[in-house]
């Protein structure tokens, strides 16, 4: 019996890893596939149909290109900088709940990696942990470029944590739970999806999550303008394959968590009407998986949606720079997710009243307008006749 | 001798949490002891993170998930980046070794010596919690329990550290403002 159980958890963890690393893996293709339909290029087509097969054939080649260790560096950080930086990025999908349950014979089995109290927190914790194999690696390169993009890097994710942790914090006061099964399940129907109640602080989470993937807008620890290479300047080979593959499984796991938090997870409209018609007709147990499936399917397509939204933003908006950063996030950020926990609480307080926080976007958007209207308008240029 | 085989005897009856416990406990204590052997300070500083992360497993031993998880936040992702941030920037040589001189490692010797005979006493002292296996609750290292205790029983104190980490960060503002006529760097 409990054999059973443990089989059917291994197989989802198992699922959970490997689906991890296939669509990181084919979130490479698919961004040279967007950056191209973006620059009107047509992009891989040439290693299989498609050239589906180009990031296998990427993945040969960095196995196969020479293996570097700088004379000066030290050797064994410098191997464990890429380890870690795997390690933290595969570490979070652990918690998400990619579906409701798989029920075989009496069990059900939710399909989720371990469905502990404290999700959100291992998310953070995880999160935060993440920092630790750039900085090794851009210190351990013994290169100044390498070590100037490891500070930026560092000083960028502590400083974006902070927002990102104080805008979850009005979700989990709405919630009163810290795991993420518990914040889905009070994500039941469509307008009580957190994006609806939390409009502010979704685009703060959203921001931070773009600076924690250290994506484009803000890549600066990789600014090539800048700092060569950034902390990767040294790396080679494969050591410098999965330092850029961590950065699409961070993607991964942020598109989930961002589908998670804020909308509804593997909920759908008329979920339960679709439920009960497939176990009236197939059965509890059968039909109950098929609705599982098609759960997870949806939950796979919002993450779809925002993996090709983190390319659309990187091959659309150019970077900032680095000061302009930091004000973003210790002057903006913060203050606005602190106003928008202040006023999450009154709102819960007035009457358990959830869509509080639509007053600072009311507000925002106003004052945006003013500032619209009032600025004096441009002259428009003469156009010289030829 | 004797102890020994009674040692030998309690080992093996103890319970898979047990020896988690003492796994754990020897790989705490190598990687506590290495963080002051280590020559280089880099190598210090992550053999002190991967000390926290043997403290976080036995909280999760004793079952305080919250604790446990706050931890690695608190502690391995946030104060240990900072030091670590730090350490990078000082570029501390080998040569730094040669300044301490015998008095000063001698000095450190006694009182290090000192402060674990004190605590080694004040071990054998303090009186040890007992608690009841028939009525103990195993949920009360969770957040819900922590919650309700921290702000019912314990409000006072835990607002007044509130209010001490406000001060030390407007005093952290304080020192780092630029000043009107300071030179930019």
């Amino acid at each position: 019996m409990e054999l059973t159980i443990l089989v059917i958890k291994s197989l989802v963890i198992l699922a959970v890893f490997g689906i991890t690393l296939l669509i990181a893996t084919y979130s490479t293709y698919a961004e040279r596939k967007v950056a191209a339909f973006l620059q009107d290029r047509i992009g891989p087509n040439r290693a299989g149909p498609f050239g589906l097969l180009q990031p296998i054939a990427d993945a040969g080649k960095m196995f196969f290109k020479e293996d570097f260790i700088p004379a000066q560096a030290n050797k064994w950080l410098f191997i464990l900088g890429p380890c870690l930086a795997m390690l933290t990025a595969l570490m979070s999908s652990a918690v998400i709940p990619f579906g409701d349950s798989i029920r075989y014979a009496s069990f059900d089995v939710p399909v989720q990696g371990i469905d502990v109290n404290v999700g959100v927190l291992y998310v953070f914790g995880v999160v935060s942990l993440g920092v630790y194999g750039v900085m090794i690696g851009g210190w351990a390169s013994n290169n100044k470029f390498s070590l100037l993009g490891a500070i930026r890097a560092a000083s960028q994710n502590i400083s974006y944590e902070v927002a990102l942790g104080l805008s979850i914090i009005a979700i989990l006061m709405m919630t009163g739970s810290l795991s993420l099964r518990h914040i889905v399940n009070e994500q039941n129907g469509f307008l009580q999806w957190n994006v609806f109640t939390q409009p502010l602080g979704f685009v703060i989470f959203l921001t931070c999550a773009f600076a924690e993937c250290n994506r484009t807008p803000f890549d600066l620890p990789e600014c090539e303008t800048e700092l060569v290479g950034g902390y990767h300047t040294e790396y080679s080979s494969m050591k410098l394959g999965f330092y850029l593959f961590a950065e699409y499984i961070n993607m991964f796991t942020s598109s989930a968590i961002i589908s998670t938090l804020y909308f509804g997870g593997f909920q759908y409209p008329f979920m339960h009407q679709v439920h009960d018609a497939l176990v009236n007709s197939l059965g509890s147990t059968v039909g109950h998986n098929i609705a599982t499936g098609i759960g997870t399917a949806v939950l796979f397509g919002k993450i779809f949606f925002f993996i090709f939204f983190f390319m659309w933003v990187r091959w659309t908006i150019p970077r900032f720079r680095f000061d302009q950063l930091m004000n973003l996030g210790w002057k903006t950020l913060i203050p606005l997710s602190i106003l928008n926990v202040v006023l999450t609480g009154a709102g819960l307080l007035f009457d358990k009243f959830k869509y509080a926080t639509w007053l600072i976007v009311i507000v925002m958007i106003v004052l945006a307008a003013t500032n619209a209207i009032k600025a004096p308008r441009r002259k428009p240029v003469a156009v010289p006749q030829v | 001798m004797n102890q020994f085989n009674t040692f030998l005897a309690s080992f093996k009856n103890l319970t898979t949490a047990g020896y988690l416990f003492y796994g754990l406990g020897l790989i705490t204590l190598i990687s506590a002891i290495s963080v002051v052997t280590a020559k280089n300070p880099i190598h210090s500083v992550l053999a002190l993170i991967f000390t926290f992360f043997c403290l976080t497993g036995h909280y999760m031993l004793l079952n305080a998930q919250f604790l446990a998880i706050v931890n690695i936040i608190v502690y391995a992702g946030a104060i240990m980046v900072l030091f670590l941030f730090a350490i990078m920037f000082l570029n501390l040589k080998e040569e730094d070794e040669e300044a301490k001189t015998n008095v000063t490692k001698m000095a450190a010797v006694i009182v290090g010596g000192v402060l674990m005979v004190l605590l080694l006493s004040i071990f054998n002292y303090a009186p040890v919690g007992t608690f009841n296996p028939a009525s103990f609750d195993a949920k009360t290292g969770l957040v819900e329990r922590l919650g309700i205790v921290l702000y019912s029983d314990y409000i006072l104190p835990f607002e007044l550290a509130s209010i001490l980490f406000l001060v030390a960060m407007v005093g952290a503002v304080m020192l780092g403002k630029r000043e009107a006529g300071d030179p930019h760097f």
